[in-house]
């Protein structure tokens, strides 16, 4: 293999790396609000909206229900509106980051509804305001499951990454249709998919190492 | 917290009702509660799952609100509380439950710390009165631990704890010992009298069982059906139960029982021939330990069969059950002697 190509292969991998970075960054700062508020606005719970959350609801389903190739050329205009330019890496980001976070949105809802409805009721019984049952018992109580859908959403990203190729997007996916697919390079497209599984499979184990890290629910020995 | 101008009471039910609509038909839990718990004074509630009680007892703190009557808590409305006003009016209310409700994700001292760092106490004395906190029940070396690695007895401390952390002068507790093994709930049961002594706590308790309410109570409210069916001292309720819900409570804590080679013998009228009556004596009172017994004998002539017994304490108060047998036709003259020594007695039946 060339040393040109082990040139590609380096920057394609830190371009999938950037993208997806910037957008589960981006997608876990919005969709930890849209998440909890999904799980908070049911009817009966914290901050009873059900007639807002069915909305939030639509929005949410109606995003997820777009394929990611169809979103990615749909929302052209807004890409470049957002980034300048509706081509390249960076503008890859946009679309990445925009059905990011209705995923996670659902993610950390789930992670919140499986909170125990006790924990709630004492420290409502404490006298705290809803918001600080959102941040000192739900979020904590929560942050096991959230970095495990945290982890999820990284993984799925990667798999999204590959196809903002169809807008310029560079990246390991953009690297194996055009070496790999279209010029019959073989190898590029196997040194793709290896490159693939190892990103894939380091971001579960770390992701899984830290939701161990804060998940006291399980006695574990302190040592001696 | 000031109280109530009216009753004098820590807590007061007036007239309270609580009714749900579900599915289009109305149930109601609860109806026409009328209840004073005094200020500093264990006063427990007991009832079947269902009875309302903790209907009841959540209408203190405002987790529930009453659709009639009023509740008030140190002479405030509770009911009609809301905001600023009822976050206010549950610092002074600690609650401690059946499954404890401790956050896994913070250590024993971190959780004795949520209700401080909920009221807005500066960082420094939150530690310092956590730190007092555990201290007082007795969990200085597990300060660190997570409650994954607790017993259940270390939860509930560790749910006092915090229930007591904002300096509440009302402690609810809603089945705390329910989830908890016999002994340990003695232990919990006994933290929550010292608290009661020592800091002049007013705890007002739900449970079903009677057994707890004899420990630590001192008075007694029986719900059956959401309306309160009786209510008194301990001791009385305990000695003189008036309600069929409440003997039922009681069977199971203060029923001595016949041992049931005579059970299946005895029948209701005497039998021809010689017999022996079967009698139910409550000593009660100071009399409870007098050997009562051995002076009927004596002064009688009477010979006496002891069948079952036991002597109890209600509070600090000695209360004996004890079940004899004495010749049929000389029965009337033993209950006599002993009803004239302030003594009930009751005639079961007869063993031919």
């Amino acid at each position: 293999m060339s040393a040109n190509l082990i040139a590609m292969l380096a920057e394609a991998t830190w371009q999938t790396l950037y993208m997806v970075a910037v957008a589960t960054v981006i997608g876990a700062l919005c969709g930890l609000p849209v998440g909890t508020f999904l799980a908070c606005s049911r009817k009966g719970e914290l901050l009873s909206a059900p007639l807002v959350n069915k909305v939030l609801g639509i929005v949410v389903n109606a995003t997820r229900s777009v394929p990611f190739i169809i979103l990615v050329v749909a929302i052209i205009p807004f890409t470049r509106m957002v980034a300048g330019t509706s081509i390249g890496t960076t503008a890859a980001i946009v679309p990445l980051t925009i059905a990011a976070i209705p995923f996670i949105a659902r993610l950390i809802e789930n992670a919140i509804r499986e909170v125990d409805s006790g924990l709630i009721e004492a420290a409502r019984a404490m006298g705290a305001t809803p918001l600080q049952i959102i941040a000192k018992v739900l979020i904590p109580e929560a942050l096991p499951g959230i970095t495990l859908g945290l982890t999820l959403a990284v993984v799925s990203l990667i798999g999204y990454s590959a196809m903002v190729g169809a807008v310029g997007g560079e990246g390991l996916g953009d690297l194996g249709i055009r070496y790999g697919y279209q010029r019959f390079m073989p190898d590029v497209m196997a040194m793709v998919v290896v490159i693939l599984i190892v990103m894939v499979q380091l971001a579960q184990s770390i992701g899984e190492w830290i939701a161990r890290k804060v998940d006291k629910r399980a006695p574990r020995n302190r040592g001696a | 917290m000031q109280r109530d101008s009216t009753t004098g009471a820590a807590i007061a039910f007036e007239g309270v009702g609580k009714s749900f609509t579900s599915k289009g038909r109305t149930v109601t839990a609860l109806e026409g509660v009328d209840l004073a718990v005094a200020p500093g004074a264990i006063t427990g509630i007991i009832g079947r799952s269902g009875a309302g009680k903790s209907t009841l007892l959540r209408m203190v703190n405002g987790l529930e609100r009453p659709s009639a009557g009023r509740v008030t808590v140190g002479g405030r409305d509770v009911g009609t509380a809301r905001g600023a006003t009822l976050r206010e009016i549950r610092r002074d209310v600690g609650m401690i439950f059946q499954h404890f409700n401790l956050l896994s994700s913070r250590t024993v001292l971190g959780n004795v710390a949520l209700p401080l760092e909920i009221a807005g106490v500066p960082a420094a004395e939150t530690a310092r009165r956590a730190k007092d906190l555990v201290e007082r029940v007795g969990l200085e070396t597990l300060a660190d631990r997570y409650p994954a690695e607790l017993s259940g007895g270390q939860k509930q401390r560790v749910g006092i704890a915090r229930a007591l952390a904002t300096g509440p002068k009302v402690l609810l507790s809603d089945e705390a010992t329910s989830a908890l093994d016999p002994e340990t709930t003695q232990t919990v049961l006994r933290l929550l009298a010292d608290i009661n002594r020592d800091l002049g706590l007013t705890i007002l308790m739900i449970t079903h069982e009677m057994a707890v309410l004899r420990d630590i109570a001192s008075h007694v409210a029986v719900i059956e059906g959401g309306r309160i069916v009786e209510e008194g001292a301990t001791y009385d309720i305990f000695t003189r139960p008036a309600h069929p819900t409440t003997r039922s409570f009681l069977a199971g804590v203060t029923g001595v029982t016949l041992p049931q080679f005579i059970a299946a013998r005895m029948q209701l009228d005497p039998p021809a021939g010689p017999s022996r009556e079967v009698i139910r004596i409550t000593f009660l009172g100071a009399n409870a330990t007098d050997p009562l017994l051995a002076e009927m004998s004596a002064a009688l002539g009477l010979e006496v069969n002891i069948l079952a017994g036991a002597i109890e304490e209600i509070g600090a108060q000695p209360f004996g059950n004890l079940l004899i047998s004495v010749a049929a036709e000389r029965g009337p003259e033993a209950r006599h002697y002993l009803d004239t020594r302030g003594q009930r007695t009751e005639v079961l039946g007869y063993v031919g």
